[in-house]
């Protein structure tokens, strides 16, 4: 169990650091990990120009099995998109300006981070 | 980022067509599309090129990579996108400048390693780009050497992607080691080697100086065999143009190592009994490969115990015996291969084989022997102008150890009979006598008056038919050609006579 501990935390650390890269961005945050029974979201933020922003932050410690963007399957991405529509009609906002980014965190046992931040990819 | 932009060729049989290569990456999720109809050996393309690079220290780009091959309509197939498909990639992602790319085609496919492996097809693909305005092909080390044989384009063959890439970006060029073409000296089986047998080394002669069919009957064990695989030996040599044209036909087919890269040996192609149409003629779903006639193409094609062809094979060799070529049509095109061949057939005498001489231990029915051979009739064996009976050798021949004429001193009257004849054809649209035309043969193609009156009155007493009369008239002409007559004398058409010994059978 001490693997999946530490993936939890590796995850945990990853949408942290999203979070704080969009704050200095002059995003809100408005929410984190929201979830319902089909899924989670991990970050929800409100960008500058006033867009609501859905984020998929995939992080992995190396990229040795590959790009953490490529863990999302056409499946995950259509999950994407329901649950930010099921986001929106639950916060009213049904309607509103939206985007779908993905963010890739490197978090390499060095202590070496590296963010890669995709807009609209979906 | 930009779009990388390379260029290949999408060869359907012996046509190639340059296709554009176009990648471009854009943000999103990491991706690749590819369009253009690929089929799936070259949908497969993404998971070696990406293994190629990546092993090559190259960056492979996690993004959203479509990758165009244009014409959109034009189905593709094959693994040898796999370099163009490379090198846009990169150019995409401007890693390697773009000037080298510029007037240059890339063919070949890549192991997961980043060598660039041996292809399929490189010679017809060259010689499909003679005419546009590509100046340099990349083609992989170990088709240099075929590569070298098409002439006008500036050939750069690569042993793996490192050193294309060195050369894209610095115009250096690992110098490889001159290219030793293995040439075949001579695939020659003499007829020196055949005991006897001076009737069929004379129609063998005369068929080489026609461009006859001919038809072989004898018992096994009597050297039909041995006598076809000699035919080659006595066509006059390939000239450039037709050793050039077989040698393609035999890349697209995957043959040529076999056959010798540029060998000037007419081709001997043997295909069993049991072959199939596809094996015969060409065919194939995503790739048209050709097939044996083509392969036999300004050759000999060999089929032995002929009457036991699988229904519909030998038929399916009517039309390149019509035009002296094969159009093969599938779902994804079509393809036309030349086939232009000296068509040998040899049939035992009898479902047992043993009828010949006297006959004796033949246990097969007289309606049995008559249904065995006319297997064979139809519209296939209206175009053998020959038919002859191979008997044993006999017993002096045998026992002398005396060693006939050899391949080359026929071939050089062959030669010299060909000549007169392609004089005699200057004006019309044939090469040799087989193909003189009916009527050109009862007007200005006759035979001596003696000889076409002899040949009256073999029709006359039911002995030829109208068909029969135009192939010994033209088996005349050959023999005349032999002997350097300025037309078939009397003698020379009692020999085509003779030569068509037993032809009634199939009229």
């Amino acid at each position: 169990m001490a693997k999946s501990k530490e993936a939890a935390l590796i995850g945990e650390v990853g949408e942290t650091l999203v979070a704080n890269h969009l704050k200095k961005k002059g995003y809100a945050i408005l929410a984190r990990n929201w979830r319902i029974k089909d899924g989670e979201i991990d970050l929800v933020a409100l960008s500058p120009n006033g867009k609501i922003t859905f984020v998929e932050v995939k992080s992995r410690s190396s990229m040795a099995f590959g790009h953490p963007l490529e863990a999302i399957s056409p499946d995950k991405a259509f999950r994407l998109q329901r649950l930010a529509l099921a986001w929106l009609v639950s916060n009213s906002k049904f309607g509103a300006d939206f985007q779908i980014d993905a963010a890739a965190v490197i978090i390499a046992p060095s202590g070496g981070i590296e963010i890669d931040y995709r807009e609209a990819v979906l | 980022m930009t779009i990388g932009v390379t260029h290949g060729v999408s060869l359907m049989g012996l046509a190639g067509t340059l296709v554009q290569i176009e990648v471009d990456i854009s943000d999103g999720l990491p991706h690749y599309s590819l369009l253009g109809l690929p089929d799936l050996a070259l949908m497969e393309s993404r998971d070696r090129v990406r293994s190629a690079l990546v092993n090559s220290q190259e960056k492979w780009p996690n993004k959203k990579v479509t990758v165009s091959l244009s014409p959109a309509w034009l189905p593709k197939s094959g693994s040898n996108f796999d370099l163009p498909i490379a090198v846009a990639i990169l150019a995409a992602q401007e890693v390697i400048p773009a000037k080298r790319l510029h007037r240059a085609v890339f063919y070949g496919e890549l192991a997961l390693d980043g060598r660039i492996r041996e292809a399929r097809g490189v010679l017809p693909a060259l010689i499909s780009l003679l005419h546009s305005d590509v100046q340099t092909v990349i083609v992989p080390q170990a088709n240099a050497a075929e590569a070298k044989l098409v002439s006008g384009l500036e050939i750069i063959p690569m042993e793996n992607i490192s050193e294309l890439l060195k050369w894209l970006r610095t115009g250096i060029r690992v110098e490889a080691e001159e290219v030793i073409s293995i040439e075949k000296v001579n695939g020659f089986k003499d007829l020196s080697d055949v005991a006897g047998q001076p009737d069929a080394r004379y129609a063998l002669e005369v068929a080489a100086t026609g461009g006859h069919h001919i038809l072989m009957i004898g018992p096994p064990g009597t050297g039909k065999t041995m006598l076809a695989e000699r035919l080659p030996s006595l066509l006059p040599e390939l000239g450039e143009k037709a050793a050039l044209e077989v040698s393609a036909i035999h890349s697209v087919a995957g043959a040529l190592k076999e056959r010798g890269l540029f060998s000037k040996v007419p081709p001997f192609i043997s295909p069993h009994h049991t072959t199939t149409r596809t094996a015969m003629v060409g065919g194939g779903s995503s790739v048209i490969k050709p097939g044996a006639c083509s392969l036999a193409h300004n050759g000999v094609l060999f089929i032995d115990e002929a009457p036991e062809c699988v229904s519909g094979v030998l038929d399916a060799l009517r039309q390149p015996l019509e035009s002296g070529e094969i159009t093969i049509t599938r779902a994804i095109g079509s393809a036309t291969f030349p086939a232009d061949f000296i068509l040998v057939l040899a049939a035992n005498p009898c479902p047992c084989g043993r009828l010949s001489g006297r006959g004796r231990g033949c246990s097969c029915s007289s309606l049995q022997v008559r249904r065995y051979l006319n297997r064979l009739s139809g519209p296939l064996i209206d175009r053998v102008d020959l038919r002859i009976k191979v008997e044993p050798p006999s017993r002096t021949a045998f026992a002398s150890g005396e060693i006939g004429e050899s391949s080359a001193v026929v071939r050089e009257r062959v030669a010299l009979a060909r000549a007169r004849a392609a004089k005699r054809f200057a004006t019309l649209n044939i090469s040799r006598n087989a193909e003189i035309p009916a009527f050109a043969l009862r007007n200005e193609f006759k035979a001596e008056r003696a000889g076409m009156s002899l040949l009256h009155n073999e029709m006359d007493r039911e002995n030829l038919t109208a068909r029969g009369f135009h192939k010994t008239l033209r088996l005349a002409w050959s023999i005349a050609d032999l002997v350097e007559h300025e037309l078939p004398l009397l003698e020379d058409v009692k020999r085509a006579l003779a030569l068509r010994d037993g032809m009634e059978l199939f009229g």
